[in-house]
């Protein structure tokens, strides 16, 4: 009798573990949690954009069909950090969020790394620009997808410095972004035997740049350089038109421009600028596919930008992880550690790979805004200028301060 | 030396877009009691129009600065007739919770259809260019602006305080029942009071397209430094919002040279410290 009890509670201990063994491995509910700039200065770009574009993810992957069930919920982070916390806690804690996506404004992003960490989930940075997220505060829960400063101040900034460009005069927005933007940037400008001779720290989401322009103007440097995005980069551009910068010789260097961007200058004012992308919409046929039918579902009939783009193939990336797993884990970086093991392909960004700090390696593009009569429909803004290879766009790993890589 | 020209210069250009703004506002608030928090929301429609006007319409800047504010004019004329009007008499918070909620609609409305990051407006062909002035290059568009909105400031200065029809007006905020007993329509003169102000509101948005983004937040960016102005320079007090609005732009365009971080919080220094030492603003009268 007592030989037959515990046996049968071993019995009863050893299937309820095999249950629960079971149901780990069949786990297939994911909840993703968009997090970005709704209403204010990087909505555009990212931004109800960014939701669409994880909602294609989801649907092109079809693990709908498969039997899994992924809901996507979206937040507004207002570009305030303590915001974006706030939502990112709520998400993990009471809706149970397995994964946080795009989150512009490296401010909220570096904020929202820490939480992510902290709770374990999944972070697919595609919108924020900071190359600390990758590097000094790299986590083992985060993937940095689509861009950075470094890679922006190692293509844009050195292409401009190596045609001459050997004085820079910075116009910066007064955040993580632009201090990181800038500091990526000097480097780059120093290190090819150029100078910086000033700069001004201008606070975000400023309407008025003249009094800056004036600033700029008056240091004499050759190039101008913008560390700073959005609506902040096209008030710049437009009023330094209008104060003439262009035609005293001076140059500007948009380091960061997006499509959207150039839509609100407008190609009059905004031809010729040069700047560097990692994903135009009419690069190739598949871009040109994924981009008529995001654009046929978005609001304005935009096509993606390269935050939403990175968004998509973000999310692809990571529900292809989970699928590998044959389920769920619920572990931030365990799946993060099965998305690095994999390479990474997808029809925007073409084939690469998650290096170990989280960065992804993809091409990067030179691009030069046409002129408005070379231009051929509404969103026919860009002319490939040149292409660089993932491998010297990116932070190389000797260079990277990273925890992870001590290992 | 030579920058500190430049930077009053570029001052008194942003001085120029408060004065216009927080003069609308103490106009409303002088003559009809309310803080009118839907101004910023008028700007951007008035920036808009001009955008449509040129856009779909094909006219030009010159008409717009005459169109647009007569129809921002009259959408802020059914707004007084539809709502506002139901509020006199009643506390300010209720027509700053009303307005505020105009506001609010107002841009969302064209956040939904238009996005955030704005629609170009190009500057017009004959203010292009601008002039060497020895210590800086003027744009003509900017001096233009400078020079405009002066003239429409002192022209709503003397229309309120030196005519017969500003007279009535003054009246009618004063004692409302007795005016009427002369035989003056009241309620249609305060209608078009609101027109007015709603009118300078959309005049500042056309002289800022083709400066700015025509953006759907581009009001709501401005609005709280307007009203900062109008506290300063005494709700309600026609000549002491368009000195302060000018003034106020040039102390914060020095302080974009001097210390730039500060730049976008230095009014509201200034209004905490005038608060202090004189709550009713500079040139207000205490109630």
């Amino acid at each position: 009798m007592k030989t037959r009890s515990i046996a049968s509670l071993l019995l009863t201990t050893a299937l309820s573990f095999a249950v629960t063994g079971v149901a780990f491995a069949q786990d297939k509910t994911v909840k993703i949690g968009a997090l970005s700039d709704q209403s204010g200065l990087y909505a555009d770009l990212g931004g109800p954009g960014s939701t669409l574009a994880a909602q294609m993810a989801v649907e092109d992957s079809g693990l709908s069909g498969k039997g899994w069930k992924i809901d996507i919920i979206s937040g507004d982070h207002q570009n305030k950090p303590d915001i974006g916390t706030a939502i990112a806690r709520q998400w993990f804690d009471v809706d149970k969020v397995d994964i946080i996506v795009d989150v512009p404004n490296s401010g909220v992003a570096l904020a929202v790394n820490n939480v992510v960490k902290e709770k374990n989930g999944v972070y697919i940075n595609s919108g924020a620009a900071t190359s600390d997220l990758t590097n000094a505060q790299c986590s083992p829960n985060t993937v940095h997808w689509t861009y950075d400063t470094y890679m922006l101040a190692h293509t844009t900034g050195q292409a401009l410095v190596k045609a001459g460009g050997d004085t820079w005069f910075f116009l910066t927005a007064d955040y993580a972004f632009g201090a990181a933007l800038e500091r990526d940037t000097t480097a780059v400008v120093t290190a090819n035997g150029g100078k910086v001779v000033g700069g001004v720290k201008h606070p975000l989401n400023t309407p008025d740049f003249s009094s800056f322009l004036l600033q700029a103007q008056a240091s004499k440097a050759k190039i101008i350089g913008l560390a700073n995005a959005g609506g902040d980069t096209t008030n710049t551009i437009k009023q330094a038109a209008e104060f003439g910068i262009g035609k005293g010789g001076q140059k500007l260097a948009a380091l960061l421009l997006f499509l959207t961007d150039i839509k609100a200058i407008g190609l009059e004012t905004a031809q010729g600028l040069n700047f560097t992308e990692t994903f135009y919409w009419d690069m190739n046929d598949q871009t040109r596919a994924f981009s008529k039918r995001f654009a046929e579902k978005m609001k304005n009939n935009a096509p993606p930008t390269m935050v939403q783009a990175g968004v998509y193939a973000g999310v692809r990336h990571y529900l292809k992880a989970l699928e590998a797993l044959g389920g769920n884990p619920h572990d931030g970086v365990k799946v993060v550690e099965k998305m690095k093991s994999m390479p990474t392909e997808d029809d925007l960004f073409g084939k690469g790979l998650i290096q170990p700090n989280g960065r992804t390696i993809h091409n990067a593009y030179l691009f030069e805004v046409k002129k408005p009569s070379e231009s051929k429909g509404p969103w026919d803004f860009y002319r490939l200028v040149g292409t660089v290879p993932g491998d010297q766009a990116f932070t190389p790993l000797s260079e990277s301060k990273c925890a992870l890589l001590k290992k | 030396m030579q920058a500190l020209y430049a930077q009053l210069l570029v001052g008194l250009i942003n001085g120029s877009f408060y004065a216009l703004l927080s003069l609308g506002l103490a106009v409303i608030f002088g003559m009809l009691n309310i803080i009118n928090f839907a101004h910023g929301a008028l700007y951007m429609m008035g920036a808009f129009c001009a955008y449509f006007l040129l856009n779909l319409g094909g006219i030009n800047y010159w008409w717009a600065l005459v169109l647009a504010p007569i129809i921002v004019g009259i959408f802020g004329m059914i707004l007084e007739r539809t709502m506002l009007q139901w509020l006199a008499g009643l506390d300010h918070l209720y027509g700053l919770l009303l307005t505020f909620g105009i506001a609010l609609i107002v841009q969302g409305v064209f956040q939904n259809y238009f996005g955030s990051s704005g629609l170009p407006y190009a500057i017009p062909d004959q203010l292009r260019g601008g002039m060497n002035l020895g210590f800086m290059f003027l744009p003509v568009y900017r001096g233009w602006v400078v020079v405009f909105s002066l003239v429409v400031c002192l022209a709503t200065w003397f229309l309120i305080e030196k005519t017969r029809l500003g007279a009535y007006l003054r009246a009618a905020t004063e004692n409302p029942t007795l005016v009427r007993a002369f035989g003056i329509n009241v309620p249609r003169m305060i209608t078009l009071t609101y027109g007015l102000g709603v009118g300078l509101a959309a005049l500042a948005g056309v002289l800022s397209a083709p400066i700015n983004q025509v953006r759907p937040l581009m009001g709501a960016d401005l609005i709280i430094v307007v009203f900062a102005v109008v506290v300063i320079g005494g709700m309600g007090s026609i000549m002491g919002s368009i000195i302060t609005g000018f003034a106020l732009g040039v102390i914060e365009g020095l302080t974009k040279y001097f210390y730039p971080e500060a730049s976008n919080t230095v009014v509201f220094v200034l209004m905490v410290l005038v608060l202090l030492v004189k709550p009713t603003g500079l040139t207000g009268r205490a109630a």
